[in-house]
């Protein structure tokens, strides 16, 4: 097993570690990091579960090397409320119940908000073909879409 | 009221017997006596309906003069 | 999105109940907090695989595993030979009979492998890649075998064997050959021979469906650790708990006291979570190293090893008189149940007219084995299949006889007092009611454009109860817990939180639940059957009156008088009236402050076995267009109508209902298990084995009707499962309104319709 040194920042804070250069940026999240946040759905980047945004470009982590991420800003869900105050869009998938089970639900937000900070104004097309790549069994997407949104409304202080 | 494999495993194919009885407990020992193993075989892998309502486990349910009693397989879910 | 049917009688001035509060789990499912099986860890944790049968029918003729177990950071191997050889009978295990030499079988082959992915040993070890190195070095010789997929082809008398002990029960005589058929089974009431004769038109159709896998995000995972002293701990990710304490110890000759699960936050199960996989192996490896041993299945392993639903043929006659009522049903199905006999043939032979009132009805089900994994439960289990030719059937029949599909269901429809196709007698149904919602929704009389059509279909599902224990624990502070030990799927917890807070008269957020292990709470059955929100809220009822009881006591102590002139009212005890005495109310922080020097701390309980869960049934609509060039079937608008009773907290309500119907559209439009000619899983992954994604489906307008059940407080009736059933056939219905074609094979794939359009099938 051969381990290579990486450093990177997650969440804003500096993280350095040994990384098995075949271990994915996934396993180094949860297993090395224990943020157990982003989730193994299928390892082969189908569901999106373990969604995190990389330099700014939202991707799979189950698809990314851990080594890969040396340098780089990782955002995951654990980094997405500030403080005691969730996002917007945590706030409106609890108030619209766009969650069941919720295993999906961190690879949704992460997705969402990635959505969001680039198109603040999506329509429902656009929010169900961004969301396109993660998979989510329980909820049918009708309350999660919605929820997308409402919270696009929110964030532009329009009415919803 | 039984389903057809049990009617055939134990009462040659007789599927509606009537029998008199005040709880579920007495009407299986009743059909223990009619058709030994009967009893006791409804009592394991069985639901029972009375009247309507399905029971699960209703060994001390009460039973009408005039019930209508249907046993079923138990039935599970996803 | 909510519409009260007639008949909420129970509704009136409820505080809590039918809100849509946030869940009290909520947060830690949105930041990202909240421990599903696979995030769990312990220290000294190593970890587990399992080697699995790369063949679909085989003898195993040897397992040589001392190589693996020599290699360094490898702690511990297992075979069926470190497995109790377990007689083939059924046995009670919890509220279920069972066949424990089937199950072991399944979870470890033993002398045979039935199926491409069957385990046939596992390794425990300090990393995955010293792992997945011990399984390479596992040396299996097999003899390969015959295999045989298709339900139809193995109950061929020529198919290949997988049991040579398996004679079909419900036959007479009893045959003498083995073969694959496991069971045979029958339902009927009248004459079918004299109800033909009487119809006018008489419709018959066969159907085949697919294997479809419940597509849980989360994939199995389990982390084992047992002591020294054969105590053992299972932390993992079920729909019960209990049950999974239940198996576990009969697999591998455990006491159940010597074995807790405590179960993890899950990520989906919809039925597939109620069986074992992981959790013997990981316990066994565990009894033999004394590590704790964690396991997760990859997507690859959950698609080849654990359960589907059945793949079935389906045959459905219905002939009816020319103003619409049925005057006879038949129907035959044939389920596969995978490599050992289980399919769910009797409740897809019971719901498969369900929703009609028939004199004459007949239906026989075949379970048939063959090689593929042993089926689990999937959402009101065998229901869907059968549902499917019928409705689809219904549909033909009435368009034959130039009737509108709604009406026509209205006609025959079963009400209260209805003899039910299986045998009883209902009592209050909300059948029509789903009818008559759905025949005034705005979406039956939208205008449909070229290429689109329009399905109807119906469902039905019996729920059930049974053994749910409860426990309410009133804090110093006036704040309560409520404990109870169904894991939550889809949001009961918060269900449990607003039962509990309307009856103590608090506010709902001063009342915290808790899903408790195996040995916290007393014995409660697994999350499945829509059961939770009726059976384990009956419990949580019971204990919250139990408390209420306990506070007018104290507070008539406090008083000094009789325990009959209190009153418990909006969360407080008052005289009864005004010759009980002037006092001034004492709240429910009030008299927990005093529990110690009134008799002792305040808590409830509730143990029961829920009986009187109520039947529910759903009506859907649905709106395609058909792309002619390319096959694709586009689902443009979605209604789902149904009866829950009561909803407690309608948001979760039309998430089941949302989540079933899609679920549903998915199995009729691309859902299948793909086998190649050596019977070995070709799509084991979620690119190949497509369920629906945002960008496939419209909106799902979910729409509640409350027909309540009597027999429970608040008049509940489980929701889970009825939403699966109706969706295949309104598909299928909506797609033969668009093309004139009747898709009679699921999934109504791309090729298969384009060739069905190319060839004016």
């Amino acid at each position: 097993m051969v381990k290579t040194h990486v450093t990177m920042t997650v969440n804003g804070e500096a993280a350095e570690l040994l990384c098995d250069t075949r271990a994915t940026l996934l396993d180094v999240l949860r297993d090395e990091l224990d943020l157990t946040g982003s989730k193994e759905g299928c390892s082969s980047g189908d569901c999106g579960a373990c969604s995190v945004m990389l330099d700014d470009r939202l991707v799979c982590s189950c698809l990314v090397l851990g080594a890969e991420a040396e340098g780089c800003a990782i955002e995951t869900i654990e980094g997405m409320a500030d403080d005691d105050r969730l996002h917007p869009l945590q706030q409106t998938f609890l108030e619209e119940a766009a969650l069941q089970c919720g295993i999906c639900t961190p690879g949704f937000l992460v997705a969402a908000k990635a959505l969001l900070d680039r198109h603040p104004d999506p329509t429902e097309t656009e929010v169900r073909y961004w969301l396109a790549g993660n998979l989510c069994r329980c909820t049918g997407y009708d309350k999660i879409v919605r929820a997308v949104m409402l919270t696009a409304a929110d964030m532009r202080g329009e009415p919803r | 009221m039984l389903t057809s494999g049990l009617s055939q495993q134990f009462t040659g194919g007789r599927s509606e017997i009537e029998v008199r009885a005040a709880t579920v407990r007495q009407l299986l020992g009743e059909l223990d006596d009619l058709y030994p193993g009967l009893g006791s075989e409804l009592g394991t892998d069985t639901a029972i309906a009375i009247d309507g309502e399905i029971f699960q486990d209703p060994y001390l349910e009460a039973i009408g003069a005039d019930s209508e009693i249907y046993f079923l397989p138990r039935i599970g879910g996803g | 999105m909510t519409t009260n049917g007639n008949g909420s009688t129970q509704g009136n001035g409820l505080k809590w109940v039918g809100k849509r509060t946030i869940r009290p789990d909520g947060v830690d499912k949105v930041t990202g907090r909240a421990q599903f099986g696979a995030d769990f860890t312990l220290p000294g944790m190593i970890v587990g695989q399992v080697l699995r049968s790369p063949h679909a029918h085989a003898n195993i003729r040897s397992i040589k595993t001392d190589k693996a177990e020599a290699l360094p950071g490898v702690k511990a191997v297992v075979t069926s030979a470190d497995f109790p050889e377990l007689p083939s009978t059924f046995e009670a295990a919890g509220e279920v009979m069972l066949n424990f030499r089937d199950m072991s079988c399944n979870v470890l082959a033993r002398k045979k492998v039935l199926y491409h992915g069957h385990a046939v040993a596992a390794v425990a070890a300090t990393s995955v890649a010293v792992a997945d190195q011990a399984l390479a070095l596992i040396e299996v010789d097999y003899e390969i075998l015959p295999h045989v997929i298709d339900v139809i082809e193995a109950m061929a008398p020529d198919a290949p064997l997988l049991h040579d002990d398996m004679f079909t029960i419900g036959v007479e005589p009893t045959p003498d050959k083995p073969s694959n058929i496991a069971k045979r089974v029958e339902y009927g009431l009248g004459d079918i021979e004299a109800g033909f004769k009487a119809a006018d038109v008489v419709v018959e159709r066969e159907f085949t469906t697919k294997a479809v896998h419940q597509g849980y995000i989360e994939p199995h995972a389990a982390v084992a650790t047992a002591s020294e002293d054969g105590q053992c701990h299972i932390w993992c990710s079920t729909q019960g708990q209990f049950v999974v304490r239940a198996y576990v110890s009969k697999l591998l000759g455990l006491e159940i006291s010597q074995l807790r699960v405590t179960p993890s936050e899950i990520g989906g199960g919809f039925g597939g979570k109620t069986v074992v996989y992981l959790e013997p192996l990981a316990l066994a490896l565990s009894l033999k190293c004394h590590r704790p041993v964690k396991m997760v299945m990859s997507r690859e392993e959950v698609f080849q090893a654990s359960g589907p639903t059945s793949g079935a043929h389906v045959w459905v006659k219905v002939g009816a008189t020319k103003d619409g009522r049925i005057t006879a049903a038949e129907a035959v199905l044939k389920y596969q149940a995978g490599a050992v006999q289980g399919s769910p043939i009797m409740p897809g032979c019971m719901c498969a007219f369900a929703p009609y009132d028939l004199e004459n009805v007949k239906v026989v089900g075949f379970d048939v084995v063959s090689n593929r994994p042993k089926v689990a439960a999937y959402r009101a289990p065998g229901a869907p299949i059968s549902e499917f030719g019928v409705e689809c059937v219904i549909d033909e029949v009435a368009n034959k006889i130039g009737m509108d599909a709604i009406a026509f269901r209205e006609k025959n429809a079963a009400r209260e007092g209805t003899h039910a196709a299986y045998g009883p007698r209902f009592g209050p149904v909300g059948y029509t009611e789903t009818l008559r919602v759905a025949k005034e929704h705005p979406h039956y009389h939208a205008p449909l454009g070229p290429n689109q059509g329009r399905g109807v279909a119906s469902g039905f599902w019996f729920n059930i109860g049974g053994d749910s224990s409860a426990a309410l624990h009133i804090n110093e502070d006036g704040t309560a817990t409520v404990i109870s030990g169904c894991p939550d799927i889809g949001g009961s917890r918060a269900s449990l939180v607003i039962m509990a807070a309307e009856i103590l008269g608090i506010d709902v957020d001063r009342v915290r639940p808790i899903i408790a292990d195996t040995s916290s709470i007393g014995y409660s059955f697994l999350t499945g059957g829509s059961r939770v929100t009726f059976a384990t809220g009956m419990a949580v009822i019971q204990a919250a009156e139990d408390v209420v009881r306990q506070l007018r006591e104290r507070a008539a102590m406090i008083w000094e008088i009789d325990v009959e002139a209190v009153v418990w009212e909006n969360g407080e005890a008052r005289p009864s009236g005004s010759n009980a005495g002037e006092f001034d109310p004492l709240s429910l922080g009030d008299i927990a402050a005093k529990a110690g020097k009134t008799g002792g701390p305040i808590n409830g309980h509730a143990s029961l076995n829920a009986q009187g869960a109520g039947p529910a049934f759903g009506t859907h609509i649905c709106d395609v267009e058909v792309d002619k060039e390319t096959g694709r079937v586009t689902v443009l608008r979605y209604t789902a109508v149904q009866d829950a009773g009561k909803a407690i907290h309608p948001s979760y309500v039309e998430g089941q209902i949302q989540g079933g119907a899609v679920q549903g559209i998915g199995w009729a439009l691309n859902e299948e298990y793909i086998y190649d000619e050596k019977g070995r899983l070709e799509n084991a992954g979620f690119l190949d084995y497509r369920i629906p994604v945002a960008s496939d489906m419209p909106m799902i307008d979910a729409v509640i009707v409350e027909v309540p059940n009597p027999k429970h407080p608040f008049g509940v009736r489980g929701v889970g499962e009825v939403p699966l059933c109706p969706p295949m056939a309104a598909v299928a219905n909506a797609v033969a309104a668009a093309t004139g074609l009747r898709m009679a094979d699921l999934p109504i794939s791309p090729p298969k319709l384009l060739e069905a359009i190319d060839n004016g099938l």
